[in-house]
């Protein structure tokens, strides 16, 4: 990644009670994922990109162009940065079609238009609704409009504020899809705020994590939710991603072997085809380990690792320890005591057992 | 039934109301937004100032007004410095009137209309690149289309509804000044009950409807 792809952030913003400072350089393609517990600011820093927070101070840049630095009196208002823009809860005009909504913004761009009309209403599948009024869509049709008048716009930056917060768990699935195609067919960056880790995990390229407005930790996914000395975010959850790829059936036993760098798992069968990419978490606490391979378990999934760290866990009862599978990083949340009488050190190589693994898609 | 001079009262109350609220939608409709959005520690006094022709009698206005705008008062000396003359006993001068008596019906209704819209679709027009002026213009003024019609209703039926103001200010002057509430009080005092009830009875109609129209409307709240 060269420095001109990038986007550098660094935004101070002091109000009662809440402090904003963050000093960020992300990634100039991909999904970052904004991800905090409600109040640690991932929304405010995603207004303060689309400079929809006029006060405080800071600097943007983005892919070498400055967008704001108050150190100059440089800032380039909303609507002559080319982003788009999806906010929680619906935002559609309620005096406009479907069809004007998305026109809006996209008549009011000059230039070339990368993102076609047809393309974004296909992609999100909005087609049979464009004579419609918003009054007349359910919530996740409203949200499915709306990112499609968002990349209407030929945005080269894709800004979404937890886009499905508002909607329940079956539209929140029936719009997942839409937005994973989203990342893999579009290439501009998209941030996206979520404090739900499985969407995190299953849309995100890169993270950043932020607490009390402050960042605690940004980079890649993988690593990133690899890493023990990560505080509250993940710890009750912790766990790892892992990207692998659907390698064959067994129709016999109703089982998919996936693929990764490291080895393999055996899950329950999927409906994704031969060579499809899949995501999918493993729960530290799904993660047990033996000293030699395991004869006699009813558990199939076993990897050989070797163990990189060791850190406390959420209670005194328990450590996490972190391993390396070839490759693959995995954490095990085991006992103090089966650390000790196992005699797990950091560089001993031991069998990890994956009870469960959690797919995402 | 109407004699002339009834007619001549009733045209120039028309007049007067259609001009005073095209000059209060312009005038009313920044002040409403200024009231709607601004954090200002000013807003309650500008509020304040906005919505005194509601309580203070006519008269107080009208007097102020006649003082103000007399060849002596401060914007009298403008007006004539400029070569207009001065305001009081013109019809010119009853249309300022009339736009600072009915200002709240105007203001109130309309800022009303644009805090129930909230920020958010300023924003969201924002990222969809209209700059501010655009949207104002393509997304504010559709969404509080139902406000600035009940703005309008009530700045002009309450125009037509003047006499104090018209009184002191406007005198009584026959296709100038002399409006129908004012036709009436002459009838009054003439004892022409009859001219006096086709009048009364008119504007007893024509307000009723209009305040009929504004209620029946749906799905908006209308100021009271």
């Amino acid at each position: 990644m060269t420095a001109d792809s990038a986007i550098h952030a660094c935004f101070h913003l002091d109000w009662p009670g809440f402090t904003l400072d963050v000093d960020l350089s992300l990634p100039g393609r991909g999904v970052t994922a904004l991800f905090g517990h409600s109040g640690s600011g991932k929304t405010t820093l995603l207004r303060c990109l689309a400079g929809l927070e006029r006060q405080g101070s800071g600097s943007l840049r983005f892919k070498g162009d400055v967008w704001q630095d108050s150190a100059c009196g440089i800032f380039r208002p909303t609507h002559q940065r080319p982003l788009g823009y999806v906010f929680q809860e619906a935002s559609l005009f309620a005096h406009l079609s479907v069809k004007k909504n998305l026109d809006y913004g996209r008549k009011r761009v000059n230039g070339g238009h990368k993102v076609s009309l047809d393309h974004a209403v296909e992609l999100l599948g909005i087609g049979h609704l464009l004579d419609r009024m918003p009054d007349r869509l359910s919530g996740g049709e409203r949200q499915r409009v709306a990112i499609a008048r968002a990349l209407a716009t030929s945005p080269e930056l894709l800004l979404m504020d937890e886009p499905l917060a508002a909607l329940d768990l079956k539209r929140k699935n029936e719009i997942l899809p839409y937005l994973e195609r989203l990342r893999d067919e579009l290439e501009i960056p998209v941030f996206y705020v979520s404090h739900s880790p499985d969407e995190v995990a299953r849309l995100a390229d890169h993270i950043v994590l932020l607490s009390e407005g402050r960042v605690v930790a940004a980079g890649g996914l993988r690593e990133t939710l690899a890493r023990l000395d990560l505080p509250t975010a993940f710890t009750e959850d912790a766990g790892v991603v892992i990207e692998a790829v659907v390698t064959s059936h067994d129709d016999a036993y109703h089982l998919t072997r996936l693929d990764f760098p490291g080895g393999n798992v055996v899950v329950a069968r999927r409906p994704e085809a031969i060579n499809r990419r899949l995501r999918f978490r493993v729960h530290a606490r799904d993660v047990s380990l033996t000293l030699t391979r395991a004869e006699g378990t009813s558990i199939s999934n076993l990897l050989p690792a070797s163990v990189t760290e060791i850190a406390a866990a959420d209670t005194p009862a328990h450590v996490l320890v972190r391993l390396d599978a070839h490759g693959t990083p995995l954490i095990a949340r085991i006992t103090r005591r089966s650390l000790d009488h196992l005699n797990i050190i950091p560089g001993k190589c031991l069998w990890a057992q994956i009870k469960a693994v959690a797919l995402l898609a | 039934m109407l004699s002339a001079v009834d007619l001549a009262a009733i045209w120039l109350t028309f007049k007067l109301a259609s001009l005073t609220t095209a000059t209060l939608m312009v005038v009313g409709t920044p002040i409403a937004w200024w009231l709607a959005r601004t954090r200002s520690r000013i807003k309650a006094l500008v509020g304040a100032v906005v919505a005194l022709p509601l309580v203070l009698p006519p008269t107080v206005l009208g007097f102020y007004l006649l003082i103000t705008l007399g060849p002596h008062g401060p914007v009298g000396h403008l007006t004539q410095s400029l070569g207009l003359g001065v305001l009081p006993f013109t019809f010119a001068g009853l249309v300022v009137a009339s736009v600072f008596y009915s200002l709240p019906f105007v203001v109130q209704p309309l800022q009303q209309a644009f805090e129930a819209i909230g920020p958010r679709p300023l924003e969201v027009a924002a990222t969809l690149r209209a700059s501010p002026w655009d949207s104002f213009f393509t997304v504010i003024v559709p969404l509080a289309k139902p406000g600035f019609i009940t703005a309008a209703i009530l700045g002009f039926a309450h125009t037509v509804g003047e006499f104090g103001v018209v009184l002191m200010i406007g005198g009584n002057i026959p296709e100038k000044t002399r409006v129908v509430s004012v036709q009436i009080y002459d009838h009054v005092e003439a004892m022409e009950y009859a001219e006096a009830h086709v009048l009364a009875g008119g504007m007893l109609l024509f307000s009723f409807l209009v305040l009929l129209t504004l209620y029946s409307r749906k799905g908006t709240s209308v100021w009271k």
